[in-house]
């Protein structure tokens, strides 16, 4: 994967609190392979029910601006990969569903969380329409809708961001300490170990 | 580390094999859990020419798909379970398929089985995760590429969670369940309420619940929007794992004992929140919108967007719009269509005893699924008489899986139809697009299926528990 330290591009607001991955992608989607692409399947059934929506009306998004626990429930990262293949790379909110947010990182995704109140001002000057954003991950700023705002964004987060890193391959460097401590983990507690 | 530490604190520093400069821990995993939804933690696996680094620790399970009704089985669906039985085999997993009796949800299996027991780190690529908790082990879902992780390295990377105590004070009444408790904390602090916390349940009203009561609160800690639920393990815990099939036997059962007699937080010990509930303040609790933080005991008013604030008014609004309600009706004269008892939340044998106590004599005037939560469970309920009650009331009698709480399997809720349900999420489209979910207790979805609308069990159970 690779990484990404500035964004400019569009951004739009969904004007909701409690979007779930349940609604980002309806669990019947989630057999599919990954290659065939999973933009299609974001908001699917809200996106089918109203003509008017907004990612109906704009399909060149970069940004998305919404309310409170986005992402929350199921922890599917195929509401990731719906967001990430439907041209999302930072999404706002004041706050995310916990697992949500680690995928998100995890597949480049930028969870931004900024105070409810900059959020709220947002979603009034952006309406309906879609405005010009830059998301700066160097600076932890965004710069939209007239604004600069600055988010709250892990430093570890920040550095898998920018140089797309994976887990797997930091972690190889550990694997003479995670065989020792496998070793003595079971040596001290063996009934740890799953027996029959 | 010295001075008094949260049960929370021992657990994660006991499974810590380094941590970075940053701050973030890498965790060693005791037990990981796949399903069928693993696919895409397999797919990534294979692409790096990766196989699983402890397949004796890793456990797979058919659910989400689990067909649960005779009849033709969808070639999609088909194809889910075939491909985590090729990547079971091929990694040397042991799998509980279909026809296994050990098979049922994954969160059930884990205590039934003896894989959860206290003190180990549980992970599963499902949210629920929180639910193994309940024993006094350290459990949290994740994404698919921590479940990739997971299976090369047998570890994940985390930050550590900050922590929360929830003291239960007093006692819950007759037919109020921990489902109820649930309902009535996320209600109050929100469905992120719990949001980057470790919950820890405590209290009197905890130490009087069952395993599977103490389950079904760890279960919903993700409702309320928790990283996990925990509870420190006590005699009555030892009591459910003893004897069980990958529990530990001989010298390594006592061992375990002693470990397991010091996963307390001690006395002293500092939580980031502390949050007080008093049991005597929860009613039967059912769910009026599409977030579990919609919640109100059954005796309350469908409430008022117009009086409600801002971003909530606007969610109140929206949520009646997709529920089909009005301001200001009665919970208890919201009629319904059907009804569903079953998931990881309340599909236990204790759950199917309660509804089926309402059950007894009476018919259903709305359809229902009962699809109990394992094989086992299934088995139990037809030993003793339950499945019957079930039938005789007019409700469907159906194998275990994930079924109609997440429709993957084609169990599915019609547009615009109403369900009492004893799952954990009514969010839009959950149980079926355009399908209306209302949250309750099993003994709640049962008096909505003999009343034919949302109603107080109390009445319904007087004289009869």
């Amino acid at each position: 994967m690779s990484g990404w330290t500035e964004i400019k591009g569009r951004a739009v607001a969904l004007a909701q609190s409690n979007i779930d991955t349940d609604q980002l992608i309806p669990a019947r989607f989630m057999s599919a392979p990954r290659t065939d692409g999973y933009g299609d399947f974001l908001l699917h059934d809200v996106r089918q029910d109203d003509a008017n929506h907004i990612l109906n009306r704009y399909t060149n998004v970069d940004v998305l601006v919404t309310r409170r626990n986005f992402g929350s429930g199921s922890s599917r990262e195929a509401a990731v990969y719906a967001l990430v293949d439907f041209g999302i790379k930072a999404v706002l909110a004041p706050s995310f569903g916990d697992i949500f947010r680690s995928n998100a990182v995890n597949n480049g995704l930028l969870p931004a969380q900024l105070p409810e109140a900059d959020i709220e001002d947002l979603i009034a000057a952006i309406g309906d329409d879609d405005v010009g954003a830059t998301v700066d991950l160097s600076t932890s700023t965004v710069r939209i809708a007239g604004q600069e705002l600055s988010f709250d964004l892990d430093p570890v987060w920040r550095k898998k961001l920018v140089n797309g890193w994976d887990d797997i391959d930091l972690t190889s460097q550990h694997n003479d300490g995670i065989q020792a401590f496998r070793a003595a983990r079971f040596a001290a507690h063996p009934w740890a170990l799953p027996t029959s | 580390m010295s001075g008094p530490q949260t049960l929370f604190s021992k657990l994660w520093t006991s499974h810590e094999v380094t941590r970075r400069d940053d701050g973030t821990s890498l965790l060693w995993v005791d037990r990981h859990l796949v399903h069928e939804g693993s696919h895409h933690a397999f797919a990534k696996l294979q692409s790096r020419g990766m196989s699983v680094a402890a397949p004796d620790l890793t456990f797979g399970v058919v659910d989400h798909y689990a067909p649960t009704r005779s009849g033709e089985v969808a070639s999609d669906i088909r194809r889910m379970i075939d491909t985590l039985g090729r990547n079971a085999r091929a990694q040397g997993i042991r799998l509980f398929d279909l026809r296994d009796p050990g098979q049922g949800i994954v969160h059930v299996i884990g205590p039934e089985q003896g894989l959860t027991l206290p003190g180990l780190l549980i992970n599963c690529g499902d949210s629920h995760t929180s639910t193994h908790g309940a024993f006094g082990a350290l459990a949290f879902g994740v994404g698919a590429t921590e479940v990739a992780h997971i299976l090369a390295t047998q570890t994940i990377w985390q930050r550590r969670p900050n922590t929360m105590r929830m003291t239960i004070n007093g006692a819950l009444g007759p037919a109020v369940t921990a489902k109820d408790l649930a309902l009535h904390w996320i209600s109050i602090l929100g469905a992120d309420g719990a949001r980057g916390h470790a919950i820890e349940y405590a209290g009197p009203a905890i130490r009087a619940m069952s395993m599977e009561a103490r389950l079904t609160l760890c279960n919903l800690s993700i409702e309320g929007g928790a990283r996990l639920g925990l509870i420190a393990p006590d005699q009555q815990t030892f009591d459910y794992i003893k004897g069980r099939n990958f529990a530990p036997k001989g010298t390594d059962w006592e061992r375990a004992l002693q470990d397991w007699s010091a996963l307390a937080t001690d006395e002293g010990a500092a939580f980031d929140q502390e949050v007080t509930i008093d049991a005597n303040d929860v009613a039967p609790t059912v769910t009026w919108g599409t977030s579990p933080e919609d919640a109100l005991p059954i005796t309350g008013r469908v409430p008022d967007p117009a009086i409600m604030s801002g971003a909530k008014g606007q969610h109140a609004r929206a949520s009646l719009d997709y529920m089909g309600l009005e301001p200001g009706m009665a919970l208890d004269a919201i009629s319904i269509d059907q009804v569903f008892i079953g998931s990881c939340t309340n599909g236990r044998i204790e759950d199917l005893r309660m509804a089926a106590s309402v059950l007894k004599g009476r018919k259903a005037k709305v359809p229902g699924l009962v699809s109990p939560g394992s094989a086992a469970v299934k088995k139990q309920a037809e030993a003793e008489g339950l499945a019957q009650v079930f039938t005789q009331a007019g409700l469907e009698w159906a194998q275990s899986g994930c079924s109609m709480c997440v429709g993957m399997n084609g169990d599915r809720v019609k547009s615009g139809d109403r369900c009492a349900s004893s799952t954990n999420r009514n969010f839009k489209g959950r149980q079926g697009r355009g399908a209306r979910t209302h949250l309750m207790s099993p003994a709640m979805v049962a008096a909505a299926a003999v009343s034919g609308h949302l109603a107080d069990v109390r009445p319904l159970l007087e004289g009869r528990t």
